[in-house]
């Protein structure tokens, strides 16, 4: 049985769609991906599996239920970590869990077993009995982990998980994640603007502007792009382009980072790329550097869309966001 | 049983988070003194002729006594602007539960809070003079408990769709202050303009400072000179404050639970 199966799902804000008839499905015990840049439409997607958003139309189920006939068989089966921390900072860790176990009537006789078992696969055992506003952000996020699996959920929703965190950090809330996928079998649906951690999926959704534009296991997905990768940083990018399209008959693209180039032997392409860039121009084009590199999702995203992953404007949630993530700094 | 189970959850965690919340409980005794002390001090000799031999502060207290718990009941609702986004009622809200027991909670909550805040006020009462006796506590306790309640309801209504804190502060610049101000907790509702007269009978909170008002100084200034400074029978109060609180409660659970 599949743990999500949607079909044309849609989300109109107004005039504005956000989701454009997604179609897919996330098999049990998958690690599923949705990576796309700010304002893609990840977040309206994940808040319609998870019921807090209708569509406006399309289907979908979770856990073998619909989302919008049987909201709550949903929620039952469902686990969410959220953007923005959703516990309560001036409880406890422990408190924070026996909320949770109330709220999704968890027996009281299992409650303090689970409970016990997730803070130790998270590590915060010792720090059960503290106030959640002593932790940090990366603590924090483990703990809420442990909380949306502590009633059993068939698919754990997380939505960026790793946000707002530091690099370190962000690495091992992976580890934990795995961790958790592992000993406990979930399906796990995650949204993410980070390519390398979109690399820990099985099978990943590329969405953009609403649609969903590839849907792979990363492996297939930088198969797209024909063997290696070549970046190339010159007096005048612009006209570098110009001149590997007319000489090699290439497909070259410009990017801030210099002038982008696939090709099935990278190695073997630098020589003649060389030799057109350096030779026959007036004025003569200098080559800072070349840099020759495996296809990572990045390029795949620029295959694809013409354009980086980039943060966009701030929205008034983003802002509300901010602010209150420096009102909460202590 | 799932239903009550929630309302417990979420009235249990506001009364958790007050009495574990030491600095809050304390900082908020600071404002109320600072009103019953300056502000009452202060005004008492200039308004001397015109309170027929009642002190002031006397009169000022049970007027800071409903701000105290006005205000707490409101806060602690409109929390759940925030608190919706980015705390612990977005957990809430996709849990498998009822959100009218949600809403419900909330009400329970805040009215708790504010009745405990009300009660710590209240402490502050011989400062000025005022003594209560044991029935005079219960009756203050019971009506404190319906003004918390229904303004805390009325809380719940006003955020129910508010999306941000901007929309916030609206509210309580044109809302709640003159709701506050209208009420007659500074100053006896007496001899003012008719518009001034007409829009208090509206306003929920003059009928909770009444009531707050004339149990408190029962007993404690002769009975002729009370009863110049009341403005309704105890039972009409109690009516008008139960019919402010279903007004209130019924379209914000309904709001509550049909937000996305």
């Amino acid at each position: 049985m599949n743990a999500i199966e949607v079909e044309r799902l849609t989300r109109r804000f107004g005039d504005f769609v956000a989701v454009r008839e997604v179609s897919f499905t996330v098999r049990e015990g998958e690690l599923f991906a949705f990576l796309g840049p700010n304002g893609a439409g990840k977040t309206t997607t994940i808040n319609m599996l998870c019921t807090l958003l209708r569509p406006t139309s399309g289907t979908a189920r979770v856990g073998g239920y619909d989302v919008v006939r049987e909201p709550h068989a949903v929620r039952r089966r469902i686990g969410l970590v959220f953007q923005d921390p959703s516990l309560d900072d001036r409880l406890t860790a422990w408190q924070n869990l026996q909320f949770h176990a109330w709220l999704y009537g968890v027996p009281r006789s299992a409650f303090e077993e689970r409970a016990k078992r997730l803070l130790e696969l998270v590590e915060l055992t010792d720090h059960a009995h503290q106030e959640v506003r002593t932790f940090s952000g990366g603590m924090k996020r483990r703990l809420e982990l442990a909380r949306g699996l502590l009633h059993q959920p068939k698919v754990l929703f997380l939505d960026e998980p790793t946000l707002g965190l530091d690099p370190q950090t962000r690495r091992h809330i992976w580890e934990y994640i795995l961790r958790l996928r592992d000993t406990e079998g979930t399906t796990v649906f995650f949204t993410t603007h980070y390519m390398d951690e979109a690399e820990w999926a099985d099978r990943i959704a590329i969405i953009d502007h609403g649609r969903i534009i590839a849907l792979d296991t990363p492996d297939h997905l930088k198969a797209m792009i024909g063997g290696d990768v070549l970046l190339v940083q010159t007096s005048d990018d612009p006209r570098a382009v110009d001149r590997v399209r007319e000489a090699l008959g290439l497909e070259p693209r410009l990017t801030e980072e210099g002038v982008l180039i696939e090709a099935a032997r990278g190695d073997q392409l630098i020589p003649r790329l060389l030799g057109v860039l350096q030779n026959g121009l007036e004025p003569p084009l200098i080559v800072h550097s070349i840099r020759l590199r495996r296809p990572s999702l990045e390029d795949v995203f620029i295959k694809l869309t013409g354009r980086a992953i980039r943060e966009e404007e701030a929205s008034p949630l983003e802002m509300m966001r901010l602010r209150h993530r420096l009102w909460s700094r202590r | 049983m799932a239903f009550l189970k929630t309302v417990y959850t979420i009235w249990y965690r506001d009364l958790l988070r007050f009495l574990r919340d030491r600095t809050r409980i304390v900082s908020s005794l600071g404002q109320p003194l600072l009103f019953l002390l300056v502000f009452g001090n202060g005004l008492a000799p200039a308004v001397a002729a015109g309170m027929a031999g009642v002190d002031f502060r006397t009169f000022l207290f049970p007027g800071i006594l409903s701000m105290a718990v006005l205000f707490t009941a409101v806060f602690s609702a409109v929390s759940i602007v925030w608190d919706r986004e980015f705390g612990f009622l977005k957990e809430v809200l996709v849990a498998p539960v009822s959100r009218a027991a949600v809403a419900l909670g909330k009400v329970a909550g805040g009215s708790t809070t504010a009745l405990l805040q009300g009660l710590l006020i209240m402490l502050l009462a011989p400062l000025v003079g005022v003594r209560f006796t044991l029935p005079q506590i219960l009756t203050l306790i019971a009506m404190m408990i319906l003004v918390a309640a229904t303004m805390t309801s009325f809380g719940i209504l006003i955020a129910a769709r508010m999306r941000s804190m901007e929309g916030f502060h609206m509210m309580m610049n044109f809302l709640l202050m003159p709701m506050f101000f209208m009420s007659g907790a500074f100053f006896p509702l007496r001899e003012v303009p008719l518009w001034m007269e007409w829009l208090a009978r509206v306003d929920p909170v003059t009928y909770g400072v009444d009531a707050i008002r004339q149990t408190t100084l029962q007993g404690l200034i002769p009975e002729p000179l009370l009863k110049t400074l009341i403005l309704h029978p105890l039972e009409v109060n109690l009516i008008a404050l139960i019919a402010f609180w279903m007004l209130f409660l019924i379209p914000a659970v309904w709001l509550f639970s049909r937000t996305e």
